[in-house]
């Protein structure tokens, strides 16, 4: 995709995934005209997704490698922990993995889906516990955008009226999926070592979008975001229960910037998009205003630059950081907006941990259909808030539990382990005990907050630029107790609620923390390193996504984020982003910008 | 949304077989896309706007690259290593691993020693080790067969009892002889690899009764008799 039909733009965004593609709709809807910058190829979810291709079908059966690490069908092209001519560095004793995805869209093409609000708490952590930063906005400032992503993007779940689990508002959420066997026995036996199991929100359409109620609600008096809006929702199907989400979806029945946010911005007529553009840095006029941004042309390998009266630099947190950094001027000799230093600062990532298990009352389950909508119908919110109130809690923060199992489909891998079950078996021994254990191991993994600290900061690589002579990153991290005395709860809980269901625990359950813990980067839930604050002196945004000292930039993405909830946070970048948006209209329109 | 104005299930084509080829998949696919809309002309709803699946041969998009691979059309993009000596050696191991029974056929039938040497041969780090562990594990078990039954007697040539038993001394490595875990690493690798191959398979997923990727018009509970094995009547 290569346009650039307008002769001026009023605001360019650099990044075509959740932030990037929901300021590009809302603007666009809006009237703006747009020109979007991606790093990566276009790509297309309806004619690229290999929908019902088998392992079988796929280089070694699908295993994953560098160039594709959640295995060969997986969404993400040309990204991964390694992209190709990008490097990245580590301090010494931190191994941080830093996930790119360089496609139209980023990473929402494989993303999870699971679509958590943050609650009340997570907004003010601060104040409950004196840790970290609070806010500078609330739930309720937020809740409205909440509400309209939710409409927009299509999520199912329930309303279970849990403590800091917020609720949608009526009409806003698609229906939960039933839960299935492997979800139904969780439930039952978890509650004996109380732990909650309630629906999951992910972003996937259970019945199609009521396009015609949903776009009016969505942009009352303004008949072209309707029409565009509506014509979107009509072009999507239903989830058919079938293929895995990560793949990307071609009925676009899932939420990917590609198949939701961009066709309808495209539609209005304001939003041109450059793909294959690494945007190296955003310019600045004598009076310290951002003019623009200059991009290397990946197909030329040229510099080019384009200029807009706003810039809104949405490129992923670490990426966003790394773009104002390298944005340095006599006027900004430590990099754009940096004059607080904390560009770069607070970086966060989720605390992970996993166990498995193996529950004999699962073996021989009779043959049923266990694909549902591919990814989990039923999950564990945080639950132990008053415990943690009573100091009974060596960590001050929650994390939520993501589990599944049961019969589904045999990929690489597929019952490499039994050997350790079957004191070795081959032979005809072998193929019945393949049969007998299959559809019976389960996964347990925490998705943890982790709280923002001095030691985890990036900064640019004075050795190093990458293959199109931009400066790279360095990665500097320490996890505090609370982060690995989080995950080594998480790995206990875990196997209790294995042990509850009679079940073996198959994984090492570490007493040190630091080996429970997965490796930062890991989780894919980098955020933080522009946060947002209200003092210009220890933030770099307002709470609008607005650098305090250039009026014309944002940053919507992950990087303004001062806390990290348990809460997966693509549903709230596209939520802050469109409360960004709607206020960059607002001056926009008051000629304040 | 009322009731009433729900769009009907549009009944799709039972298929019992999870292994669709790609054309029947698409076909069903686009009908699911395209099912709302039948329903929809009752209700007076315009149409939905995805008249058909695409079915492009390959993906054009694509630069048939390593990190953006063509996923409509895989290719394997290295070239395979093992000889036609060694393939016979290892067809002869995975069928001790995976034999023929009345439900399937046996591991090599299917070609688990042609995905062992995709394996094998990929420019991978892991890889290449497991290629040092099972072309040194083929030379290892045929000289492990002389010394046991005779010279001039390879693996390959033992009667099924004499291959089990070198096997059952290395099937399992925390009960295999010290001098014997070499062994040992290199069954279990294959048993690994074996398994994946002949499970991923259409007829190794059919023996185990795998049942989805499947288009459906609605997802259901679990059914009774999967709820009764559970204890979760």
């Amino acid at each position: 995709m290569r346009k650039k039909a307008q002769q001026e733009y009023d605001v360019i965004i650099v990044g075509s995934g959740a932030a990037g593609g929901m300021c590009a709709y809302v603007l666009a809807c809006s009237g703006v005209k747009v020109l979007m910058l991606e790093a990566g190829r276009d790509y297309d979810p309806v004619t690229e997704t290999p929908m019902f291709q088998l392992p079988k079908d796929a280089p070694m059966r699908g295993a994953g490698t560098k160039e594709k690490p959640f295995g060969f069908y997986d969404a993400t092209v040309d990204g991964g922990w390694e992209v190709p001519g990008e490097p990245y560095s580590s301090a010494e004793g931190t191994d941080f993995r830093w996930w790119r995805a360089r496609m139209l869209g980023g990473r929402t093409n494989h993303w999870g889906r699971i679509s958590l609000r943050m609650g009340e708490y997570d907004f003010k952590p601060r104040s409950r516990d004196g840790l970290g930063f609070d806010w500078p906005i609330t739930y309720q400032d937020v809740e409205p955008y909440y509400d309209k992503t939710e409409m927009l993007i299509g999520v199912y779940g329930s309303n279970e009226g849990l403590e800091n689990t917020p609720n949608s508002s009526p009409g806003v959420l698609q229906p939960a999926p039933a839960a299935r066997a492997t979800e139904l026995l969780t439930k039952k036996h978890a509650a004996s070592v109380g732990v909650p199991v309630i629906p999951a929100h992910l972003a996937i359409l259970t019945e199609r979008q009521d396009a015609a109620r949903l776009s009016r609600e969505l942009w009352p008096n303004n008949a072209l975001a309707q029409r565009v809006t509506e014509d979107s929702m009509r072009s999507r199907a239903a989830c058919f229960f079938a293929t895995p989400c990560g793949r990307g979806c071609s009925i676009k029945a899932n939420f990917q910037s590609p198949t939701v946010l961009l066709p309808p911005a495209v539609a209005t007529g304001n939003l041109d998009i450059i793909t294959d553009a690494m945007v190296r840095e955003v310019t600045v006029n004598a009076q310290g205003r951002a003019t623009g941004v200059h991009y290397i042309d990946k197909t030329t390998r040229v510099e080019e630059h384009v200029s807009a009266r706003v810039v809104i630099v949405a490129a992923s947190a670490l990426e966003s950081a790394r773009i104002l950094l390298n944005s340095k001027s006599g006027l900004f000799p430590d990099g754009l907006g940096n004059g607080s230093g904390a560009v770069g600062k607070y970086i966060m990532d989720t605390v992970g941990a996993g166990v498995g298990g193996q529950i004999p009352a699962m073996e021989n389950t009779p043959a049923h259909n266990t694909d549902g909508a591919s990814a989990m119908h039923m999950y564990t919110p945080w639950w132990l808030y008053q415990e943690q109130a009573r100091g009974q809690l060596d960590f001050a923060r929650g994390y939520h539990i993501e589990f599944g199992g049961g019969r589904r489909q045999p990929g690489f891998g597929f019952m490499g382990g039994l050997s350790s079950f079957t004191d070795g078996a081959y032979g005809a021994r072998f193929k019945e005990e393949c049969r007998r254990y299959y559809g019976s191991f389960m996964w347990f993994d925490g998705r943890g907050e982790m709280i923002p600290n001095e030691d985890c900061y990036a900064e640019i690589d004075a050795q190093g630029v990458d293959q199109w002579g931009i400066p790279t990153l360095k990665f500097h991290w320490k996890w505090s107790d609370h982060e690995l005395n989080q995950a080594r709860h998480m790995q206990k809980t875990f196997a209790s609620v294995i042990e509850s269901m009679g079940g073996n625990v198959t994984s090492t359950v570490h007493e040190d923390g630091a080996r429970a813990i997965a490796a930062p980067g890991v989780i894919i839930h980098e955020v933080g390193g522009v946060i947002m604050g209200e003092d210009p002196g220890r933030s770099v945004l307002n709470e609008y996504c607005q650098s305090w000292e250039v009026d014309n930039l944002f940053v919507t993405d992950g990087g303004c984020f001062v806390s990290n909830a348990d809460k997966n946070p693509t549903l709230s970048i596209m939520a802050i982003a469109w409360r960004a948006s709607d206020y960059i209209v607002e001056q926009l329109a008051s000629r304040s910008l | 949304m009322d009731d009433n104005k729900k769009p009907k299930r549009f009944e799709l084509p039972v298929v019992g077989a999870m292994d669709m080829d790609r054309r029947h998949a698409l076909k069903i696919m686009a009908l699911a896309a395209a099912a709302p809309s039948l329903a929809a002309c009752d209700t007076g709803e315009p149409v939905l706007d995805v008249a058909i699946a695409p079915n492009p041969p390959m993906n054009p998009k694509a630069k048939g690259t390593a990190w953006d691979p063509d996923m409509v059309e895989p290719k394997v993009m290295w070239e395979r290593t093992l000889s036609s000596d060694e393939l016979a050696s290892l067809a002869v191991l995975c069928d001790v691993i995976i034999p023929a029974d009345d439900r399937s056929p046996s591991a090599s039938s299917l070609g688990a020693q042609d995905f062992i040497d995709e394996w094998v041969s990929a420019p991978y780090e892991g890889n290449q080790r497991d290629a040092v562990l099972i072309r040194g594990g083929l030379l290892w078990l045929d000289r492990e067969s002389r010394e046991r039954f005779g010279d001039g007697l390879r693996f390959r040539d033992l009667t099924q009892e004499q291959r089990h038993a070198i096997c059952d001394d290395i099937c399992y490595e925390p009960n295999t002889p010290e001098h014997l875990k070499a062994g040992a690493r290199f069954f279990d690798t294959v048993r690994s690899l074996t398994s994946t191959a002949f499970w991923t398979t259409t007829e190794g997923m059919t023996d185990l009764e795998y049942i989805g990727n499947i288009p459906q018009t609605s997802w259901a509970p679990p059914p009774p008799e999967v709820l009764r094995h559970l204890g979760l009547e």
